[in-house]
């Protein structure tokens, strides 16, 4: 049998990657690759007067595992208001910020999304994790394990035993199929494990003998010997609190002399967040500027927005102390989840207003930072999904970053002395469709390393949104309406090659596949380390160690990306 | 003859999950459990009494034997037939079988509901309101100093718990029993609360006024009666200083707690006062799960459609509205036409009124084992036990995900919950097809 082939014709291409911005190409498709030619016999799309783009890639999305179904079993009145009924190819499912695992594979299928990262899973319940990856249908995913309260690695890293250190990562990333480091704020969750709160990033972790700057450099150290395909993905100390954008500058200077030629050695997740300048709620004001000027002027650097949406959400993250704070807050029911040995969790349900100062404020440093980082390679759109507000937003993410009059709409509508307090209003800088297609797609696929995604040269992944907007006939300053219209709903989403919806009609249910990385470490560094953790084991975790590994098989696609440690 | 012996075997009896056993086999067969509590033991040793061994389908006031093919026909067809089919059970078997069911239970457009439902329902109502203030239990045993067990008896119900994971257990920060304070309230002074080192005798029924008494003692208010549920306030105020002064406290709580007047208010009270404890130190919360997998039941269905139990397809999309779209009211209510039961005894546990209308309609039971329901049923499925004749994903009451193994082969022809379930849905939908 002749495999499929398709070609997606006469559309305007934006692949940042192979530096097409806009030309009229066509995209030929053979056995789910990007390929020079077809056959006469190819499905023929025609895209003429479309927008083409490689297919979208989230690089931070809490779509999977305990606590984003801990959110779920806590928001009965989120879904709700937000039914999927079942069709004749769809499962049924519910929304609205915490959408259940099909209903999620769905949306982000039909906004022209294929490959999304879900970027905090506690290594213990990692297997939860992956059964909802399983359970998210056609998009390609992967997870990053928390490393960064981990006593394993803080009682590694303050005896100075980096290649150990190294060591037992590549052990955990094997052991949980993980993607990347992640860690959250380091030494602050164990803290929280007594209830007690840590402020900078050389504050003592009490029984541990080391500071949050200690683990996190030996955790950058630890990411260039294994050669993992991304950086140390980074959720700051101090999130959520006024002045806290030091913290974040501070976070990133802290790896400056570690930095590689080739790519940057650290990512801050969700800056938004970690961007508050002031002293007090009242005088909260944005750091965007003084982040975005640090990013522009060192490339060890990338960012993803964390860009906040007003509307109701559901805030979940493993920062358990960030999520009491905000319960104590806001009031809103609150539910905790720390983990033995490794981290924790909090999860708060809460309405960003724009009547309200510090989240109009909020508001405005997402987009000031997407706006004042002059290169579009190292900011990722995100809303931190749901931190900031669900991924369905995205669309009007890119409707504010690509049109002054309708972030001036916006503005027009938030609470005023926010208005007045933001550099937002100034910013004249629009995004082009290259830019958003860089941000959405081609950045993220290369920061995550993931070199057969994110762009459409011969060999990649078909992996394709197209959209039904003419970049030749739009004028996006003042078609804020029909850019949210096209990048709700993708006119064709192609993943693999094959069609998987039309027009926000999804075709079936298939399954992706799962990202993991697996460095390795040499045979007598790995007997060693067995050897030293094993009977550690039994005392830290209540689980048998021969338990904890999660096999290949459990996976349903799995892929492994092998790299070779130094170690 | 071959003897194997299996290290770090995972239980499948009670929410504890244990998975420190050593099977020993022989020839097929269990012959020996080590680290195993009498429950587990019982259960290692015992699977194979009382096993079905053929499928039966009722023929007049008979079940005859049957076989699988036919036994899967005839369910089919009852379901495609049935406007509104109750699938019921699923805390004693696999991950893997729950995700088939719900995927049965929408293809059917009926109601799906597990046994949370007549155990830590009020709970999971409790923690809509509230939220929870929780942990793995690794973190009990590392941290805690003071540890509640309220209208739970773990000695008889979890015999495990208090050794793994809590006031016998050995942490990084607390070495020994004497480091922890046990308090336990219960209605008797049963097992458990004879190991305490303060036991609450509260009246029955009244949990819901001690739990408040002792948060508005938390918050500092002062406490104008002499007594609360039959306890001096001064005992009150003596626990609330134990509570605020710990370094971590944890809070255990069983049916007695669920099932006692005010259920979820119960609830909401405890996780409430849990809540308000942080202000001042650390404090976590859990309920003592009873099934090895109901966490996982939970976990499943809540991922899935969005809800934890008592879950309504019939407009075409999940719904959930427990008291209206829970098992035994809807059966009570005598709403549905049809029912499948997985790994589940409702016709022994269920009130009356909702077993007999379960027996009425037409009953198909998946089970390892003979059980009233099974003798009750129209249509019967042998099956094999998940962690002994099968692997299977499970959910410990704390969330910690483990796989158990296979230990021996299943009795010759028998299948899993997931092959016959598949088997089901698969015939569902030819059914359908042809129309």
């Amino acid at each position: 049998m002749m495999e499929k082939e398709l070609a997606v014709v006469n559309g305007l291409v934006f692949d940042p990657l192979n530096r097409i911005d806009g030309e009229k190409l066509d995209i030929f498709i053979r056995g789910g690759k990007i390929v020079e030619s077809v056959g006469k016999k190819a499905r023929i799309i025609n895209a003429s007067g479309k927008t083409v783009m490689p297919g979208g890639v989230d690089i931070h999305s809490h779509i999977a595992g305990s606590k984003v179904n801990s959110g779920r079993l806590l928001r009965p009145e989120d879904h709700r208001k937000d039914v999927e009924p079942r069709t004749r190819h769809t499962y049924s499912g519910v929304g609205y910020s915490i959408p259940s695992t099909r209903t999620t594979g769905y949306r982000y299928t039909k906004m022209g999304y294929t490959t999304v990262f879900e970027p905090a899973t506690p290594p213990l319940k990692t297997r939860h994790t992956h059964e909802e990856l399983d359970a998210t249908p056609i998009i390609d995913k992967g997870c990053f394990p928390l490393l960064g309260n981990n006593w394993f690695i803080m009682e590694y890293l303050s005896s100075g035993r980096v290649k150990e250190c190294a060591a037992y990562v590549a052990w955990m990333l094997k052991a949980t199929k993980g993607y990347a480091i992640k860690i959250v704020d380091p030494g602050g969750v164990e803290l929280w494990g007594w209830g007690k709160f840590l402020k900078g990033l050389d504050d003592p972790i009490a029984n541990f003998n080391i500071t949050p700057r200690e683990i996190i450099r030996g955790l950058c150290k630890v990411n260039k010997i294994l050669n993992l395909p991304h950086a140390i993905h980074v959720h700051t100390n101090n999130l959520g609190s006024p002045g806290n954008y030091r913290t974040t500058i501070e976070t990133m200077d802290a790896v400056r002399d570690l930095a590689d030629e080739k790519k940057p050695v650290i990512h801050i997740t969700h800056v938004q967040f970690t961007g508050f300048s002031g002293s007090s709620w009242l005088n909260l004001g944005s750091g965007a500027p003084e982040i975005a000027d640090y990013v522009n002027k060192h490339s060890h650097v990338s960012v993803d927005l964390g860009q906040v949406i007003f509307g109701d959400t559901t805030t979940m993250t493993a920062d358990g102390p960030f999520q009491y704070f905000l319960h104590k807050m806001s009031g809103n029911k609150w539910t905790n989840g720390d983990v033995e040995v490794e981290t924790g969790s909090g999860i708060v349900p809460f309405r960003y207003r724009r009547s309200n100062y510090v989240n109009a404020v909020q508001w405005g440093i997402g987009l000031e930072l997407a706006l004042l980082v002059k290169d579009p390679w190292r900011v990722f759109m995100t809303t931190d999904h749901p931190n900031g507000g669900p991924f369905t937003s995205y669309p009007k993410v890119i409707a504010w970053l690509m049109s002054k009059k309708a972030r001036e709409k916006t503005l027009s509508k938030i609470n005023k002395t926010a208005k007045k307090r933001l550099d937002l209003p100034s910013i004249e800088r629009e995004y082009t469709f290259g830019e958003i297609s860089t941000i959405t797609r081609a950045a993220p696929a290369e920061s995550l390393g993931l070199k057969n995604k994110g762009h459409l040269g011969l060999g990649a992944d078909a992996d394709i949104a197209v959209y039904d907007i003419d970049p030749s006939r739009t004028d996006p300053e003042q078609s804020p309406r029909v850019l949210r219209r096209a990048f709700k709903e993708a006119s064709y989403t192609i993943k693999t090659g094959k069609v998987v919806s039309k027009e926000g009609q999804i075709a079936g249910t298939s399954y992706g596949e799962t990202f993991y990385v697996e460095s390795i470490v040499s045979p007598s560094l790995e007997a060693d380390l067995l050897k030293e953790i094993t009977p550690k084991f039994k005392d830290y975790y209540t689980i048998e160690m021969d338990n904890y590994p999660i096999a290949e098989s459990f996976l349903k696609n799995p892929s492994r990306i092998p790299c070779k440690s130094e170690v | 003859m071959t003897e194997e012996t299996i290290q770090s075997v995972v239980c499948t009896v009670c929410g504890c999950c244990c998975d420190h056993l050593e099977v020993k086999t022989k020839d097929n067969a269990i012959v020996n459990v080590k680290n195993a509590c009498a429950m587990s033991t019982s259960k290692m040793l015992g699977y194979m009494n009382e096993r079905l061994t053929q499928p039966k389908i009722r023929r007049g006031d008979k079940l005859s034997n049957s076989t699988y093919n036919q036994a899967v026909d005839s369910a089919a067809r009852i379901l495609a037939k049935s406007k509104s089919p109750l699938l019921y059970g699923w805390s004693l078997t696999s991950c893997e079988a729950i995700e088939v069911g719900v995927d049965l239970a929408e293809e059917t457009g009926g109601f799906i509901d597990n046994t949370t439902t007549t155990c830590h329902g009020p709970t999971v109502l409790g923690v809509q309101e509230i939220g929870e203030s929780s942990c793995t239990l690794g973190e009990i045993r590392h941290r805690a100093d003071l540890i509640f067990y309220w209208g739970a008896n773990p000695v008889h119900s979890h015999p495990l718990h208090m050794s793994r994971y809590s006031v016998l257990s050995k942490g990084r920060f607390r070495k020994s029993r004497s480091e922890r304070t046990l308090i336990v309230v219960d209605v008797r002074k049963t097992d458990t609360a004879k190991l305490a080192d303060v036991f609450v005798q509260i009246e029955p029924n009244r949990d819901y006024e001690l739990l408040s008494a002792i948060r508005a003692a938390v918050r500092g208010d002062e406490i104008e009666q002499d007594e609360v549920a039959g306890v001096p306030v001064e005992r009150i105020e003596e626990i609330a200083e134990k509570m605020i002064n710990c370094e971590f406290g944890a809070l255990f709580f069983g049916l007695g707690l669920t099932m006692s007047a005010g259920k979820s208010v119960n609830i909401d009270a405890a996780l409430s006062l849990v809540r308000e404890l942080n202000s001042k130190t650390k404090f976590v919360i859990m309920p003592m799960r009873g099934h090895f997998n109901v966490n996982g039941a939970n976990n499943v269905m809540t991922w899935l459609t969005g809800y934890p139990y008592a879950i309504d397809f019939t407009q075409g999309y999940p719904r959930y509205n427990p008291g209206e779209t829970s098992a035994v009211d809807l059966l009570a209510r005598e709403e549905c036409d049809s029912a499948l039961v997985v790994a589940s005894d409702p016709i022994s546990n269920f009130p009356l009124q909702a077993a007999q209308n379960l027996a009425s309609i037409p009953l198909m039971t998946i089970d390892p084992h003979e059980t009233p329901t099974t003798l009750c049923s129209d249509i019967v499925f042998p099956s094999t036990h998940v962690g002994i004749e099968d692997t299977g994903t499970v959910y410990r009451m704390d969330g910690v995900v483990l796989e158990t193994r296979k230990l021996v082969d299943p009795p010759k022809g028998i299948k899993s919950d997931v092959e016959i379930l598949r088997a089901i849905l698969k015939r569902l939908r030819t059914i359908r097809r042809l129309g």
